[in-house]
């Protein structure tokens, strides 16, 4: 980056102290209207699950009805409390996928920024451009494949094609490069230490803040993806939350009772998550993702 | 770190394995799952059934090579190329839109005198936490007449309820949900590398008497821009594979087609009318278009994206 040559005016030289402390009330008015549009849905959500079917296309929209306990009874018994499963499935998926995910991609990372090695850059480029290669239009050849195998409708296909990520291995790259001193493995080199054991005891405990947003950005791709588990799965009791609502959706079309059953399923569906959010916030390194990390 | 070294090799020399024995589950797994894929895609397009006979029994109907016919068929099929000029345009309204909230809001968030910060960042994000279905739901329940609060609004100012679900501005109702999506992602990347910028730029262009707006324009804009190509790219290839948002959406309106984007008629192709190979040829031509685009801009633009990493 360069920094750009500053301006040529230097006749306003004078800061005026007074205007700097004062609020800009038209910047915060925006602000604040990005944060309602964007809370609009998951406020609905909230009301919205309050209410029995026929307040919900009765009622104004955002006051609160009283068929909370009697929606989460109805989608509790719904297929024997298949909905259950279906989280449990989501939360099985997003878990152990983006945990395999990112020790593949600490461990490649660490490499590819570590060692000098023939074809060292030939492998990262390969990998690199993985990055753009349109994930979802990989989905249906994935089943074609998988299906060859025998390994279709099973937990497997949903669970192991997302544990290869290009842009995790690209974030551990760079977050490896920047926290891993060379000095720091050469040391433990000198000290004796086997690789992989450099690796798991001095690398990988620096690395952990990185392998952690490497971590968050898989899971939540994982708990995202509608497409794969929609292709792979057959049996309901496989399916992640996401399908599984889905299928009620459509067939909610003839039967509008279940319209309440989706909408408190979409609310207890996305509440893990919105925690998960606001807990990790501080563990998530988003300098990372913007490129911006200092090496 | 005290345990002595085994084996022959001297003290502080690496094996020559290792790197690549480390590789391995990445090599394997994106071998298994990528590459093997494509190449089978690819196989696949250049195939087609040979039915004898009347088709009925077993080896009436063999695989066999079809050369450039599939591709024939999908660049010549109109479903297709409809498609694909909805989902462009969608990109040109979705694109400048999402990218240019999320820039405004980025620069708010970094701006001296804004308050509300914290909270319009948080909430701003939050959407992310969202996965595209669920979305679609919240969305299309609030875009039903019966249920949706715009329409109680136009009912009480005695204007007709809008509805978003039927004729063309379904459209728009989906570019919304993409931008509701994806703006505090973006948003994010953008803020965190203006946060990066060290303080002394601004404060030398506050003595030289710029205000807080020519500091955006002037210097934050340009600084950000390969954060803002990154954003760019990566928006391009969620762009071109939507497939979930209007799938949903489709559950409570007529007014999507089955073919509404590319990937909804390669998933219809494969799975509701049993002809891969057609499915496997226009997923090969998506997966090119993306590429081409994806690169081209990069090339256009810079090769800043990456910055110095991929050396």
């Amino acid at each position: 980056m360069t920094t750009p040559a500053l301006s040529q005016d230097r006749r306003a030289a004078t800061v005026r102290p007074a205007a700097r402390r004062r609020t800009s009330w038209l910047g915060s008015a925006i602000l604040l209207l990005g944060a309602v549009y964007c809370l609009l849905p998951i406020a609905w959500v909230v009301a919205a699950s309050t209410k029995n079917g026929s307040d919900l296309f009765t009622s104004f929209t955002f006051a609160p009805g009283t068929g909370f306990g009697e929606n989460l009874g109805d989608l509790s018994a719904n297929g024997g409390g298949i909905y259950w499963r279906w989280l449990l499935n989501t939360a099985l998926y997003a878990g152990v996928g983006g945990l395999l995910s990112a020790l593949v991609s600490g461990i490649s990372g660490y490499t590819l920024a570590t060692y000098r090695f023939a074809g060292r850059n030939a492998i990262f480029n390969v990998l690199l451009a993985g990055v753009l290669v349109p994930g979802v239009t990989l989905a249906i050849p994935q089943y074609l494949l998988l299906a060859k195998v025998g390994l279709t409708d099973t937990y497997w296909s949903v669970l192991l094609p997302q544990i290869i990520s290009p842009y995790g291995i690209y974030l551990a790259r760079i977050y490896a490069a920047a926290a891993v001193p060379d000095t720091v493995v050469e040391a433990a080199r000198t000290d004796g230490a086997g690789e992989f054991r450099i690796f798991a005891r001095v690398a990988l405990p620096m690395m952990v803040p990185g392998l952690v947003t490497v971590f968050l950005f898989q899971f939540v791709a994982i708990w995202n993806n509608f497409l794969l588990p929609f292709i792979m799965l057959s049996t309901d009791d496989r399916f992640p939350v996401t399908v599984g609502l889905f299928t009620l959706l459509n067939q909610g079309a003839t039967v509008p009772a279940l319209y309440s059953q989706v909408i408190i399923g979409s609310l207890l569906s996305i509440v893990p998550l919105i925690a998960l959010f606001l807990t990790l916030q501080r563990y998530w390194r988003t300098d990372l993702i913007s490129g911006a990390v200092k090496g | 770190m005290s345990t002595p070294a085994t084996g022959r090799r001297r003290k502080g020399t690496v094996p020559r394995g290792v790197p690549y024995l480390f590789l391995t589950p990445a090599i394997l797994l994106f071998t298994l799952f990528l590459l093997l894929p494509i190449g089978y895609a690819v196989y696949l397009s250049f195939r087609r059934i040979k039915v004898s006979g009347l088709g009925l029994g077993k080896g009436s109907r063999t695989e066999i090579w079809a050369g450039f016919d599939n591709y024939a068929r999908a660049l010549g099929d109109p479903e297709l190329l409809g498609s694909a000029g909805r989902v462009l345009a969608y990109g040109l309204v979705l694109l400048p839109v999402m990218l240019g909230l999320a820039l405004l809001f980025a620069l708010l968030l970094d701006a001296p005198r804004v308050r509300f910060g914290r909270f319009a960042k948080l909430a701003i994000f939050l959407p992310y936490a969202v996965p595209g279905v669920i979305a679609s739901m919240l969305w299309g329940f609030l875009y039903l007449p019966a249920v949706s609060p715009f329409n109680d609004v136009a009912d009480a100012l005695g204007l007709p309820g809008p509805d978003p679900l039927n004729g063309g501005s379904v459209f728009f109702a989906i570019v919304n949900i993409a931008v509701w999506g994806g703006v505090g992602f973006n948003m994010i990347v953008l803020f965190t590398s203006l946060r990066a910028v060290p303080g002394e730029i601004y404060e030398s262009a506050q003595l030289d008497g710029a205000s807080d707006l020519q500091i955006a324009l002037r210097i934050k804009i340009p600084l950000l821009l390969p954060s803002l190509i990154m954003t760019m790219v990566f928006s391009l290839i969620a762009t071109l594979q939507v497939f979930t948002e209007p799938l949903t959406i489709r559950s409570l309106t007529n007014s999507i087609s089955s073919s509404w984007t590319p990937l909804m008629k390669v998933y219809r192709d494969a799975f509701s009318q049993n002809d891969i190979y057609s499915a496997a040829a226009s997923s090969v031509v998506i997966a090119l278009v993306t590429l081409v685009l994806s690169f081209g801009f990069l090339r256009l633009v810079s090769r800043q994206a990456f910055g110095g990493e991929n050396r």
